[in-house]
């Protein structure tokens, strides 16, 4: 069986290889989206759902934690951002932050209530704070717009100082957000290597071994979960953008199930990128078998059976695997450190 | 004056007294060894002693200090590091990174985000002298899952040291091992107790008695005896219970 540690590369370089070629082929895709049957605004909900999915994985692969209630915190952002956009002023910054702080608030309190739980006592309670979440959205009607959701969010210019680009344009919105994702990358490939990252791991393997070396374990768990939601309450902003608008049912334990599935069988539970193929694998099949049947869920459906019971490591695993077979030198075995 | 004393400590789960007034004491630089018969309650009391369990009654101190009811996670970082009888490791890190996790410097690290911990020369040379010690620098990059069944023994007793202890609590470190791996370990042992206070449980008494300067034998709940491995093998309610001739 291998594992997120096991075949992890421990660069401790800011940036890799992985990710300059993640960046090649996103930087040109508006090039190319077109010319294999996609569309611009497809690339712009899975960069989206590629910050969620790797901020989701912080928690899900690396802390061994597994929330299935995250939706609830694309939610929060979503709304942050619209609500900021509405009663505060027209700002991107500003709904942004107001995005990732809501988001991680709401984290934190949820965070510090979940992280002394482990195992389906962890899960359930995160459902139930979902689940709270998705109802007071629904609810509270004067605030959120209940079901019908809140709309006409504008997409705030993107000034930088030197010049002001309009993110009312597909293009340009799809760059900033792919700029956004590769903050995101970067930032979470910096943390799953730092000491924070590695004690994570630690503790997903044996939390009373961390306790016994020194580690107050649920802080950890609930730096995770504060970090994770706050990602996840950036992507929201950003979707709410991208729809120009925000609907209660991102916060529902379907979405917030979405998401899991898109992780596992991307096979973020064994490799840091591995939410970034099960997001690409998601929306290619949806678009794609999605114009060929209704029933395309169904068939992802049937797909993810398939992949958990013959290869639950998911693609990213399937792929080392593959380059094992083929011979390819498995990941670096050694600390830069060491090799100098 | 001892480094680590424990007074009157009692312990009971529900109806069941597992320890009745046991008070122990353990000196700086010697090797301790807690023996006694399946179910005479050694495991228990390390447990309480190294702050898993929370004693019902009883006083614990360390360096002076007390140190009652206090986390593992608190007595980790006030110098008092243990073993498992089964095995804990981080089966799936490599065994360098399971020893690294565990370095002091590595703790006072513990909420650095942005740099990456291969980069620091500094931790990862006192892991390779920790792994040196135990004599597993050279699986240094294997997954600790992989390492046969004395290695990983051997791992155990390298993650306890890491954490640069003033006092080591080994629990049944022969726990499973062939008569080479024993050997092996009480050679690792020999080493160790140069640098640190070790207290062991053990369930084999020729290895206990050749290595413990003082013994403590606990029988339902309680000390029964205590002294030099000699002195216990002369003492009538060891003989008696049959584990003096067992060493």
């Amino acid at each position: 069986m291998i594992s997120l540690s096991d075949i992890s590369p421990r660069s401790g370089a800011w940036v890799t290889p992985q990710m300059v070629i993640v960046a090649a082929a996103m930087l040109s895709a508006p090039l190319w989206l077109r010319s294999v049957g996609l569309y611009q605004y497809l690339g712009i909900e899975i960069a989206i759902w590629m910050i969620y999915a790797l901020g989701f994985n912080l928690l899900f692969g690396y802390g061994g934690l597994h929330s299935f209630g995250h939706g609830a915190y694309l939610g929060i952002g979503a709304y942050a951002f619209g609500l900021f956009q509405h009663h505060v002023a027209v700002s991107l910054w500003g709904g942004l932050l107001a995005a990732i702080v809501a988001a991680g608030i709401a984290g934190s309190l949820v965070g510090a209530a979940v992280s002394h739980r482990r195992g389906i006592y962890f899960a359930l309670l995160t459902i139930a704070y979902g689940q709270v979440a998705w109802f007071c959205a629904i609810k509270l009607h004067w605030l959120t717009g209940g079901e019908d959701g809140l709309l006409n969010i504008p997409r705030p210019a993107l000034d930088l100082g030197f010049a002001v680009v309009d993110l009312n344009d597909n293009t340009a919105l799809y760059y900033f957000v792919t700029a956004a994702l590769f903050v995101i990358v970067v930032l979470l490939w910096r943390i799953t290597n730092s000491p924070f990252g590695r004690i994570l791991q630690s503790v997903r393997q044996n939390e009373m071994r961390a306790a016994f070396v020194g580690y107050e374990v649920w802080r950890f768990k609930w730096a995770a979960f504060a970090i994770s939601t706050a990602i996840a309450g950036l992507a929201g902003g950003l979707f709410a953008m991208a729809q120009e608008s925000a609907y209660p049912d991102v916060m529902s334990l379907h979405q917030s199930g979405l998401i899991v599935m898109m992780v596992l069988v991307g096979g973020g539970l064994v490799n840091f990128w591995g939410p970034v193929l099960g997001v690409v694998l998601y929306f290619v099949a949806r678009d794609v078998l999605g114009a060929m049947t209704e029933t395309w869920l169904l068939w992802y459906g049937l797909m993810f059976v398939v992949m958990v019971m013959f290869r639950p490591e998911g693609l990213a695993g399937a792929l080392h695997v593959l380059r094992r077979r083929l011979g390819v030198p498995a990941a670096l075995r050694r600390a830069p450190a060491e090799q100098a | 004056m001892a480094l680590f004393e424990a007074e009157h400590i009692h312990k009971r789960f529900g109806a069941q007294v597992v320890l009745e007034d046991i008070s122990l004491s353990f000196g700086e630089g010697e090797v301790s060894g807690i023996m006694g018969p399946n179910g005479a309650g050694k495991t228990t009391c390390f447990h309480v002693l190294t702050g898993h369990y929370k004693p019902d009654r009883g006083d614990i101190r360390f360096a002076g200090e007390p140190i009652t009811g206090l986390s593992p996670q608190s007595l980790a970082r006030k110098g008092i590091s243990r073993s498992f009888q089964i095995m804990n490791l981080f089966d799936q890190s490599a065994v360098i990174e399971n020893v690294m996790v565990a370095l002091p410097e590595f703790r006072a690290r513990r909420r650095q985000m942005t740099r990456s911990v291969f980069d620091d020369a500094a931790l990862v040379e006192a892991a390779r002298e920790v792994l040196d010690q135990v004599g597993l620098a050279a699986r240094a990059w294997e997954p600790a899952a992989s390492l046969p069944y004395g290695d990983r023994r051997a791992l155990e007793i390298g993650v306890a040291i890491a954490a640069r202890p003033r006092i080591l609590f080994l629990d049944e470190p022969t726990s499973g091992l062939g008569a080479e791996a024993t050997r092996n370990l009480a050679e690792l042992i020999r080493k160790l107790r140069t640098r640190y206070t070790i207290v062991m449980i053990e369930h084999d008494m020729s290895f206990l008695f050749d290595l413990a300067d003082r013994i403590s034998v606990v029988h339902w709940g309680q000390v029964i005896a205590e002294g030099t491995p000699a002195a216990l093998r002369a003492n009538k309610w060891v003989q008696r219970s049959g584990l003096g001739e067992l060493a």
